[in-house]
């Protein structure tokens, strides 16, 4: 059977003045898979990606995210994905049940589904006892836990997440991870950047970014294979230290 | 006499505790870690020991120093880097760095030795403003103005959050150049494989020190078998491992996954169960624990 194609990017190219931050890049992703987005802080990986949530047109090249071109489509495509990052989450003073409200909303659900999916959600989050509390009031683990959920509320083709993991302890930081597979069994595709390289063995790809290019795509083994080292630390360490570009 | 010498620490903000009894030494010339995640009470037992909040009780003293009572002469002698850039944006970056020496009494001139191998990379933006500046730059800046005063004991809260593996090598080795001017290093993080690069480390955990060793004592007293398995389904064998009689608590672990075991458990019988429930290239084999096993065993227990 062919594979869903999700997101499609050939020659993405995104120029600032004469600074190229993203220079030609081409990759498929499928539905339902877990995609790693790797780079050094400054690679363009976070220039990429607004450009495929339709949030910066591209200086040239094309895309598709979800069916819908990432130049001319942009508002039907922040429709059909999901967004989430440890830096902006969730809303500090609401409460738990009226954030989700608030994005449900902002995504256009219909207020009998919305209350029908937050109690589903509540349950199966072990959270009911929480709806009232004020996020500002949860650990850091629970917070990003509730805004993953909120991120894929609207069930979206795919979910962005930038960082979603930075700072959380090791427990949580695995749990997260169950539910990032949880939703990709669900056929949600996972489009995720992160700096612990044992979570890019997490993901079935990983793309690693250098200069605006995408040096290397393939399955972890597969990059381990190619480079002859054994961990996708040492992988990436081999590729960014070719950097030539300063953040 | 140590560097650094906290004794019961105890700071509540409301009903929360983010310090609930904390006691350590850091000896001269030590690079000691801070190991835990966000939230776990790091950043208030920084804000202690560099004079800025007062604890609710317990002692501290630095350089033979108590932080409350000579708070003055104490400040002259902690460089402090905080997980915030708190440096003034709409200075540039040579003005940011006179400025820090003038509060100090100093010049860039007379200390330049010490923060010259940080602050050659930002000889060519010294006219940019800070505000302007990447991320990674920043973070230098930052270091250089902890740094310019010739402090005995420096602070850095949270240095590489954020930062990608290559930068956060790059500045571990910065750290380890200045350790060896004589500087006493007290660092916090949240990535467990940075323990590693540590003299010693506290392991923290809701406001609790759940354990302060060498990392290496702290691999070593792992205290029960720890396994490393893999298959050709790796999401599946999570919940089928954790079936098993004798396995206590299984998590991913990069490209295996770690469980520990109990005197129930027969390592043959799991291969065997596996491969009956139709997992491919099955491989079992004891593992030896990291810092991050540790800090799961621990924060467990």
């Amino acid at each position: 059977m062919e594979k869903e194609i999700v997101i499609h990017a050939d020659r993405l190219t995104k120029q600032f003045g004469n600074f190229t931050a993203v220079d030609r890049i081409s990759f498929d992703v499928a539905r339902g898979e877990v995609f790693g987005f790797l780079g050094a802080n400054g690679a363009g990986k976070t220039t990429a990606m607004r450009m495929l949530c339709g949030l910066s047109r591209p200086t040239s090249g094309t895309g598709t995210v979800a069916g819908y071109d990432i130049a001319r489509q942009h508002e039907k495509i922040k429709r059909n994905i999901g967004y989430m990052s440890q830096k902006f989450s969730l809303y500090e003073d609401l409460k738990v049940w009226e954030n989700i409200r608030l994005y449900a909303g902002i995504y256009g659900m219909k207020d009998a589904e919305i209350a029908r999916k937050t109690d589903e959600l509540l349950e199966r989050l072990d959270f009911t006892r929480e709806r009232n509390t004020m996020v500002k009031a949860l650990p850091l683990g629970w917070k990003q836990k509730l805004a993953f959920s909120v991120s894929i509320f609207h069930d979206p083709a795919i979910v962005f997440l930038d960082e979603p993991t930075g700072g959380v302890d090791p427990y949580t930081r695995r749990q997260f991870w169950e539910m990032i597979y949880e939703a990709a069994d669900r056929g949600i595709t996972v489009f995720v950047t992160t700096h612990y390289m044992d979570e890019a063995e997490y993901c079935d790809r990983v793309s690693i970014m250098v200069d605006g290019r995408i040096d290397a795509l393939d399955t972890p083994r597969s990059l381990k294979a190619q480079f002859g080292v054994h961990s996708m630390e040492e992988v990436f360490q081999a590729l960014a230290r070719k950097a030539e570009r300063t953040e | 006499m140590p560097a650094v010498s906290v004794a019961h620490i105890v700071k509540r903000y409301g009903k929360t505790v983010a310090l609930d009894g904390v006691s350590f030494e850091v000896e001269k010339g030590e690079l000691f870690g801070i190991i835990g995640p966000d939230g776990a009470g790091k950043t208030t037992l920084f804000r202690i020991i560099a004079t800025l909040i007062l604890a609710d009780s317990g002692t501290a003293t630095v350089d033979g120093f108590d932080v409350v009572r000579d708070y003055k002469e104490l400040r002259k002698r902690i460089g402090y880097m905080p997980g915030r850039f708190s440096l003034y944006q709409d200075l540039t970056v040579e003005e940011n760095l006179s400025f820090f020496a003038a509060v100090f009494g100093t010049t860039i001139e007379e200390n330049y030795r010490l923060v010259e191998g940080i602050y050659k990379f930002l000889e060519p933006f010294r006219k940019r403003r800070a505000g302007k500046l990447s991320g990674g730059m920043k973070q230098k800046l930052a270091l250089c103005c902890a740094l310019i005063h010739k402090p005995d004991i420096l602070y850095l809260d949270e240095p590489t959050t954020g930062v990608d593996p290559v930068s956060r090598k790059e500045f571990w080795e910065m750290l380890g150049k200045l350790q060896q001017e004589g500087i006493t290093i007290v660092v916090s993080t949240p990535y467990m494989d940075e323990a590693n690069l540590c003299d010693r480390i506290a392991l923290i955990k809701g406001g609790r020190f759940l354990e302060i060793d060498t990392p290496q004592n702290i691999r070593e007293s792992f205290s029960v078998p720890l396994w490393a398995v893999r298959s050709d389904r790796m999401h599946r064998l999570l919940d089928d491992v954790r079936a098993f009689p004798g396995v206590d608590n299984c998590y991913a672990f990069g490209e295996t996954h770690h469980f520990t075991s109990d005197a129930a458990f027969d390592a043959a019988k799991l291969c065997d169960y596996l491969h009956g429930l139709g997992h491919g290239d099955v491989a079992l084999c004891p593992a030896s624990a990291t810092i991050e096993d540790c800090y799961m065993l621990l924060a467990r227990q």
